[in-house]
């Protein structure tokens, strides 16, 4: 495998594992702090059965995330140390502040998980909060380094070398805010969904505990809050896109030549220089960038070939990010709909909110897609492209293949697991399993 | 002190309580994989217990470190990664499957094969990693990135050998049946003869074939480093033999603390032997600076909650939580 294209796969792999943990534990400590505080409030047993339930599965999605998290911070300069080399030095500032931030998230997910009960219950509870919020800031801090990559500065570049640097004006480039305000919603729309899918699941095994039925409402709700404001930001987002990084946008929205009155194009495969197979609804990308049929659209007559994107690779993957937001407003809709008329769950209404949760996953690998496949050829967009950051390190290739293999054996195991965390508390409450390990030896 | 010395200085804190602290919990999985005798289940459930509130934050102070050296030292980290690439990968691989190893086990209560899987995987993933990492600074040490050098290899051994040392002494006061504390009181003074015979390789291979760093060894820096280390693996076994066990926890933090200032101050002012210096290496003072000033916020916020951790899983017993243990009595 050619030496970039092995480093491009492995951070590629790494990050497309490390993102799903990385949003769990972002959205997750939220929904226990919501069924904690519904326990405390309520005193119903099914929210404190929910709270320990989702308190392990955290557990296990925070070991993973913690530590794929750090297979990351190390590849920065294991694969693109030409990047870092310079780029370290202006974009330290949101590293070390999330390094802050994921330290508070571990220090009380350990108070948390294993404070039930060396804590009073209003204190346990209120642990919950500070994950909430360090998680959040976490995942703002890492997208702010990615917006730079976006569009870099903070900078100058004189006779070749970096000087000036000036770390505040780096650390909120001009994306900054679409871009933290849509990973982080991100977050909280696939925990939601997901949540919901696995509760849903169980109910249509035929669950029909309380807490089943508790656990679909309370994660919904935050997906179908988190969803609308998303789907907002995400068209915010694009038409920032449109109007600042023309070559991902001509990627996202394959839009060869650069015109009025510029169609919308859906689906389709991208070749040579036109799309086959693909519904076209005239005008209507006009419309969306400029609210005008006659607004101008950029299209790749106007960028450099050595400077586009791989088109079908970012259009593909927008295109199934926006088809799959769209599917997730059914879902909310339709249980809204139930939900107002007060009438009970039905069958297809538990299918459509169990398949929820892969939807909501292929939106969160999907999105992030984009913005990476939409970035290239670049690393910093303009200042350095990727090919010329990888390192010059032999054996990349190996560590690729290891590391998938890893990710692979880890990934089964924590599905394994979760899978029997939902088995597990279907048929009983047991306490903190660290309490039952001397028994299993 | 410039700012760039203070970045190193607190780059250094962050690799110090990463070897104290997270190498405990290393150390901990090592006791686990020998784990032996008749309380074989029991030292594994107090391996357990010690490690599962704390080991999340105490790996922080590594991502820490390297966000230290990338965000200050950034020319250094790309060096460094591209030297080091094979051990740091090595080192990633035990960090990985140290921490899911020891979630899985602990989740996967009803299928005991898979406990017994992940509980072998744990205890080699805890030796793997402060391997890879002591190689690599042995590495780093030799100016030429010689991680498969005997020195190297050398120094990966004796990081291992000092994790189990700090791991047996730190669990001699998280458990309170005597017979438990007794056991780890054992390993504790072996670990200890361990490090002192293996402390004896690196020193002795550096003579024979890494003749700049063992000139390095013999400057008065180096020389009081090693001096102190020693002595405070003295106050460690006397500690011990005394059943002192909260005195041998300090000696030992102190002991790493005495390893790795020795060698920063060995090496010093460079940060890669022959390569780059602190200063060559620096990003802008205006970076460093705004580091600085983030690494104080971040303390405000940070000291207080590990604070608050340490204090609920790590404090002293409530009364009448156990009879008087003997330890720490005479």
């Amino acid at each position: 495998m050619e030496h970039v294209i092995a480093a491009r796969a492995q951070m590629g792999t790494s990050l497309a594992f490390h993102i799903v943990f990385a949003a769990l534990g972002v959205g997750l400590p939220l929904l226990v702090f919501a069924v904690e505080g519904l326990w405390l409030r309520t005193g119903d047993r099914a929210y404190y059965a929910l709270a320990r339930a989702w308190a392990k599965g955290m557990a296990i999605l925070f070991a993973v995330g913690a530590v794929s998290g750090t297979i990351l911070s190390f590849e920065l300069g294991l694969l693109w140390p030409e990047f870092m080399k310079d780029a370290g030095g202006i974009i330290g500032l949101p590293f070390s502040l999330e390094g802050f931030a994921f330290f508070i998230e571990a220090i009380f997910i350990g108070l948390y998980l294993y404070g039930w009960d060396k804590l009073s219950a209003r204190a346990h509870w209120l642990c919950a909060l500070p994950i909430v919020i360090s998680g959040a800031l976490s995942a703002a801090f890492i997208t702010l380094a990615n917006a730079w990559m976006q569009m870099p500065t903070g900078f100058r570049i004189v006779n070749g070398r970096v000087t000036d640097v000036a770390p505040l004006v780096a650390m909120f480039p001009r994306p900054w805010a679409t871009e933290v305000v849509h990973a982080t919603l991100a977050a909280y729309v696939f925990t939601g969904f997901a949540v919901a899918g696995v509760c849903a699941v169980a109910w249509l095994r035929g669950d029909r505990r309380r807490q089943v039925s508790a656990g679909i409402t309370v994660a919904l709700t935050l997906g179908a809050i988190a969803l609308p404001v998303q789907i907002i930001v995400g068209d915010v987002a694009a038409r920032f896109v449109a109007a600042n990084e023309p070559a991902k946008f001509a990627a996202m929205e394959v839009v060869y030549r650069t015109e009025r009155h510029a169609p919308i194009t859906i689906g389709g495969i991208p070749s040579g220089d036109g799309v086959r197979y693909a519904i076209e609804i005239p005008d209507l990308l006009s419309i969306l960038v400029g609210f005008d049929p006659n607004a101008l659209v950029t299209g790749f007559d106007r960028i450099a070939p050595d400077d586009r994107p791989p088109v079908a690779a970012t259009h593909l993957s927008f295109d199934t990010m926006v088809g799959s937001a769209s599917l997730l407003a059914v879902i909310v809709i339709g249980w809204l709909v139930t939900v107002t008329r007060r009438r009970p769950l039905f069958r297809a209404l538990g299918v459509a909110i169990a398949l929820g949760a892969p939807l909501s996953f292929a939106a969160l690998e999907a999105g992030w897609f984009v913005t990476e496949f939409g970035r290239q050829p670049w690393i910093a967009r303009g200042l350095l492209r990727t090919s010329d950051a990888v390192t010059i390190a032999p054996g990349v290739d190996l560590q690729f293949y290891g590391f998938s293999l890893m990710y692979v054996v880890l990934a089964a195991m924590s599905w394994w697991l979760l899978r029997r965390v939902d088995h597990q508390n279907s048929r009983a409450q047991q306490g903190d399993p660290a309490q039952h390990f001397p028994a299993a030896l | 002190m410039t700012p760039v010395a203070l970045a190193a200085l607190v780059g250094l804190a962050a690799l110090v309580l990463y070897a104290v602290f997270g190498g405990a919990d290393f150390g901990g999985g090592v006791w686990d994989l020998l784990a032996s005798g008749p309380r074989r289940a029991e030292q594994r459930a107090a391996i357990t217990d010690a490690i599962g509130p704390v080991w999340e934050s105490n790996h922080v102070w590594l991502i820490f470190a390297i966000v230290i050296l990338f965000t200050c030292f950034p020319p250094a980290f790309a060096d460094l990664a591209t030297g080091l690439n094979a051990p740091l990968c090595f080192a990633l691989v035990g960090i990985v499957m140290r921490g899911t190893a020891f979630v899985f086990r602990n989740y996967a209560t009803d299928s005991p094969a898979l406990v017994s899987v992940w509980t072998v995987v744990f205890g080699i993933a805890s030796l793997v990693a402060p391997f890879w990492f002591g190689d690599a600074i042995g590495a780093l040490a030799t100016g030429r990135y010689a991680w498969l050098s005997p020195f190297a290899l050398s120094t990966g051994v004796f990081a291992v050998a000092v994790c189990a040392q700090i791991a047996a002494i730190f669990l001699i006061r998280e458990v309170e049946a005597p017979e438990l504390r007794e056991d780890f009181r054992t390993r504790a003074i072996f670990a200890t003869l361990a490090v002192w015979i293996i402390g004896v390789l690196p020193t002795a291979i550096a003579a024979r074939q890494e003749p700049a760093l063992f000139a390095a060894f013999l400057g008065p820096a180096a020389l009081a480093a090693i001096g102190a280390a020693f002595a405070l693996g003295l106050v460690v076994m006397f500690a011990l033999a005394r059943r002192q066990s909260f005195v041998a926890r300090i000696a030992v933090g102190c002991e790493a603390l005495a390893i790795l200032v020795g060698w920063f101050g060995a090496q010093a002012p460079a940060l890669i032997p022959g390569r780059y210096t602190y200063v060559q290496a620096a990003s802008s003072s205006a970076m460093i600076v705004a580091f600085l000033i983030a690494a104080l916020i971040g303390a405000v916020l940070l000291v207080p909650s590990m604070l608050l951790l340490f204090t609920v899983f790590k404090g002293p017993r409530r009364a009448g939580d156990a009879e008087p243990a003997p330890d720490d009595r005479s």
